[in-house]
C-alpha cells in the first residue's frame, strides 16, 4: 500500500452508481438554495430525477448488461462493487424512490415542506449504498454514520412537535451510543490483526486461529461490540428499545423509508464484517464460525420478542415497529448462516431476497399509514382501518397484499424471502431456530390478519386519503411484492453469482 | 520497547476503563449534555486503544481510523446540540427522564 496511487489505480468506475449519488447529492444541495419556498416540487422532481438514474446505473451491472470499470475492487480495496453491493444498491434506490414519493405530499399536510428532506435522504440512502460495498472496517464506520446523522435530523424534522423531537432524541443517544461500541470493536479487531480491510483481517484470523494465539480473544470481543453496534442499527433484541418510540414519534414518511434503510444498511455491514471478514473465525478450527452461536441465539429472541409484543399493540405505527423488530430477526437467521462457511454464499443471498420483499412491503404499509393520518398526526391507531374497504377498495387491497406478505403467505414477496432465509438456516444446520421462525411466523397471523379483518369486516369511517405521488408508491410497493413473490427467479438469478469469501 | 515506554495493554486497561466509565455515564446520567459528554468519552476511550494499537502494529490505519472518528464525532455534536436546543425550547427542560410521551 506503499506510494500515492493514480486516479486511474482508484478505478472510481466500478463505484458509479454511488460516486454518482453522492456528486448528485452535493450539487442538489447546492441548486436547492436557488430553489423558492413555494415551488419545492422542483426539488423533489430533480431528487427522484437522481434516483432514477443512479438505479439505472445499479441495475445495469446487476442484470448482467455492463460493468463499470476494471474488477471489483475500488479505493484500493476499501469499495468491493460485486454482485452484494449491486443487490444492496437496488434495494436502497428503490426503497428511497418510494420514501420520496410517499413523502412529498405529506410534507405539505405537515407544512414542512424543506429541501433539505431530500438531499438528507440522499445522503442516507448513499450511506446504507456504501455499507453494502464495504472493503474495509474504516469504510463501514463512515457509511454508518452518513446513514445514520441525516436519520436523526430527519426524525425531528416535524419540530416544533413535540413527538418528533423526543423520537429524534431518543434516536440520536442511542444512534450515538452504538456507533461508539462499533468504534471500540473497530479498535480491537486491529488490535488483534493489525489491519483493517476484510482481506487482511480474514486473512490475519487464518493465522492467530493456527497459532492458537491470545489474540483470538481480543478478537471475540471485538466481534461481539461490533455485533453490539450493528444490532442497535438492524433493532435486534436486546437493543432494539428505542425503534417503537422513535418510529411513533417520528414523521410518518421518514419512518417508512427509515424502517427499511436503516435495516439494509445494518445488514449489509453484518453480512459484510462477519461473513466476509470473519467467516474463517472459529476457535476451534471447525467450518463453523466462532460468532454463529451468538447471532442465532439474538435471531431467536428477535422474532420471540417482537411477533410477541406486537400482538398487544394498538397503534398502527408502533405495530408495525414491532413487526420490523420481527422481521429483523428472521433476517438475522441468514446472518447466522452465513456463519458456515459452506453455505455463506447462499446465505447472503437470501438475505438479499428478504431485504427486497421487506423493502417493497414494509414502505407499502407505511404508505397506507400515511394515508389514513390525519396532519395532526393523529388516527394512526388499529381502528383507522376499521371500514377501510368499503369505502377505499384499492387501498385496503393493497394494505391486504402487504399484511399477507409479512405474514409469509404463498405467492407474496414475503414468503420467497421466508423461504430463501429457512433454506440456508437448514443448509447450516441451524434447524431449530428454523423452527422457532416458523413458529412466529405463525404467530405473526394473528395480529397482521387481524388488521384485514378490520379493514373487511368492520364498520368504521375509512378515513383516508391518497394523492397522486403517494398512490404511486404504493401501486409500485404492490406490484414489487406480488412480482417477488410469483417470480422469485428474476431476483435469484440475478444474485446467483454472489461471492462473499476471499481467495485463498 | 525501551523500558521508559508504557506498555500497550497498559493503554488498552486505561481505554477499557474510559469506554466503562462513559458508559455508564450513558445510563446513569439523566441530563442530555451529560449524557451526550459521556458517549464522547466512550468514542475517545476507543479513540485512545486505536491510537495504542497503531504504535503496536506500527501501521498507520489505526491513526487513519482516528481522524475519520474525530470528523464524524464532530457532525454528531453539530446535529445533537441542536436537538437539544430544540428540544429545550419546546420542553424547557433537557432531561431524559421527561422523555416519556410514548408507552406500551
Amino acid at each position: 500500500m506503499s506510494g500515492v496511487p493514480s486516479l486511474s489505480d482508484l478505478n472510481i468506475a466500478a463505484t458509479l452508481p454511488a460516486s454518482f449519488l453522492a456528486l448528485y447529492a452535493c450539487l442538489l444541495m447546492i441548486v436547492d438554495l436557488f430553489i423558492p419556498r413555494t415551488r419545492k416540487h422542483v426539488t423533489a422532481g430533480l431528487t427522484i430525477l437522481g434516483l432514477a438514474i443512479s438505479l439505472v446505473l445499479a441495475l445495469l451491472p446487476l442484470g448482467g448488461v455492463a460493468r463499470f470499470g476494471d474488477g471489483e475492487r475500488a479505493f484500493g480495496g476499501m469499495y468491493i462493487a460485486d454482485q452484494f453491493s449491486d443487490g444492496v444498491n437496488v434495494i436502497a434506490l428503490i426503497t428511497a424512490l418510494l420514501g420520496v414519493m410517499v413523502a412529498y405530499n405529506y410534507l405539505d399536510r405537515i407544512q414542512r415542506q424543506r429541501g433539505e428532506y431530500y438531499y438528507l435522504l440522499l445522503f442516507t440512502t448513499l450511506g446504507v449504498m456504501v455499507m453494502g460495498a464495504a472493503g474495509d472496517l474504516v469504510v463501514v464506520f463512515v457509511a454508518l454514520e452518513l446513514l445514520s446523522i441525516p436519520l436523526y435530523i430527519l426524525s425531528g424534522f416535524r419540530w416544533p412537535q413535540e413527538a418528533s423531537e423526543e423520537s429524534a432524541l431518543k434516536y440520536f443517544i442511542l444512534g450515538a451510543f452504538a456507533s461508539s461500541f462499533l468504534v471500540y470493536g473497530i479498535a480491537l479487531v486491529y488490535g488483534a490483526t493489525g489491519v483493517t480491510d476484510f482481506e487482511g483481517v480474514w486473512r490475519a484470523v487464518e493465522d492467530i486461529i493456527a497459532e492458537d494465539a491470545s489474540g483470538k480473544y481480543l478478537l471475540l470481543v471485538g466481534a461481539g461490540m461490533l455485533l453490539v453496534g450493528l444490532g442497535f442499527k438492524v433493532a435486534a433484541v436486546p437493543f432494539h428499545m428505542w425503534t417503537p418510540d422513535v418510529y411513533q414519534g417520528a414523521p410518518t414518511s421518514v419512518v417508512a423509508y427509515m424502517s427499511v434503510a436503516a435495516k439494509v444498511g445494518g445488514f449489509a455491514a453484518l453480512v459484510r464484517v462477519l461473513g466476509c471478514g470473519m467467516a474463517n473465525f472459529s476457535l476451534d478450527g471447525g467450518l463453523v464460525a466462532a460468532w454463529q452461536d451468538t447471532v442465532w441465539l439474538i435471531a431467536a429472541l428477535t422474532m420471540i420478542l417482537g411477533n410477541m409484543v406486537a400482538i398487544v399493540q394498538s397503534d398502527l405505527k408502533r405495530l408495525l415497529a414491532y413487526s420490523s423488530i420481527a422481521h429483523a430477526g428472521y433476517i438475522l437467521i441468514g446472518v447466522a448462516a452465513a456463519g458456515s462457511v459452506p453455505v455463506a454464499n447462499e446465505a447472503a443471498r437470501a438475505v438479499i431476497m428478504y431485504l427486497t420483499a421487506y423493502a417493497f412491503t414494509n414502505v407499502g404499509a407505511f404508505s397506507v399509514v400515511i394515508a389514513v393520518e390525519r396532519d395532526d398526526a393523529s388516527n394512526t391507531g388499529l381502528e383507522s382501518m376499521r371500514g377501510l374497504a368499503a369505502k377505499q377498495p384499492l387501498l385496503a387491497a393493497s394494505m391486504a397484499v402487504f399484511m399477507l406478505s409479512l405474514t409469509g403467505i404463498p405467492l407474496t414477496a414475503g414468503f420467497v424471502g421466508k423461504w430463501f432465509v429457512f433454506k440456508a438456516a437448514i443448509a447450516a444446520d441451524l434447524i431449530p431456530v428454523a423452527v422457532v421462525g416458523v413458529v412466529t411466523s405463525l404467530v405473526s397471523a394473528y395480529y397482521y390478519l387481524r388488521i384485514v379483518w378490520y379493514m373487511y369486516f368492520e364498520q368504521g369511517e375509512g378515513e383516508a386519503h391518497v394523492p397522486v405521488p403517494l398512490a404511486w408508491a404504493i401501486s409500485i410497493a404492490t406490484v414489487g411484492t406480488l412480482v417477488l413473490g410469483i417470480f422469485p427467479y428474476l431476483l435469484s438469478d440475478m444474485t446467483n453469482e454472489i461471492t462473499l469469501a476471499f481467495g485463498p | 520497547m525501551g523500558s521508559s515506554e508504557v506498555a500497550t495493554e497498559l493503554y488498552v486497561l486505561l481505554s477499557a476503563v474510559l469506554f466503562i466509565m462513559g458508559a455508564m455515564g450513558v445510563l446513569l446520567r439523566r441530563n442530555a449534555i451529560l449524557v451526550f459528554m459521556s458517549v464522547e468519552l466512550m468514542l475517545n476511550a476507543a479513540n485512545l486503544a486505536l491510537v495504542a494499537f497503531a504504535r503496536q502494529w506500527a501501521s498507520g490505519a489505526g491513526h487513519l481510523m482516528v481522524f475519520f472518528v474525530m470528523t464524524v464525532a464532530a457532525a454528531e455534536v453539530a446535529v445533537g446540540l441542536a436537538l437539544i436546543v430544540a428540544i429545550f425550547r419546546t420542553k424547557k427542560s433537557i432531561d431524559i427522564d421527561n422523555l416519556h410521551m410514548f408507552k406500551g
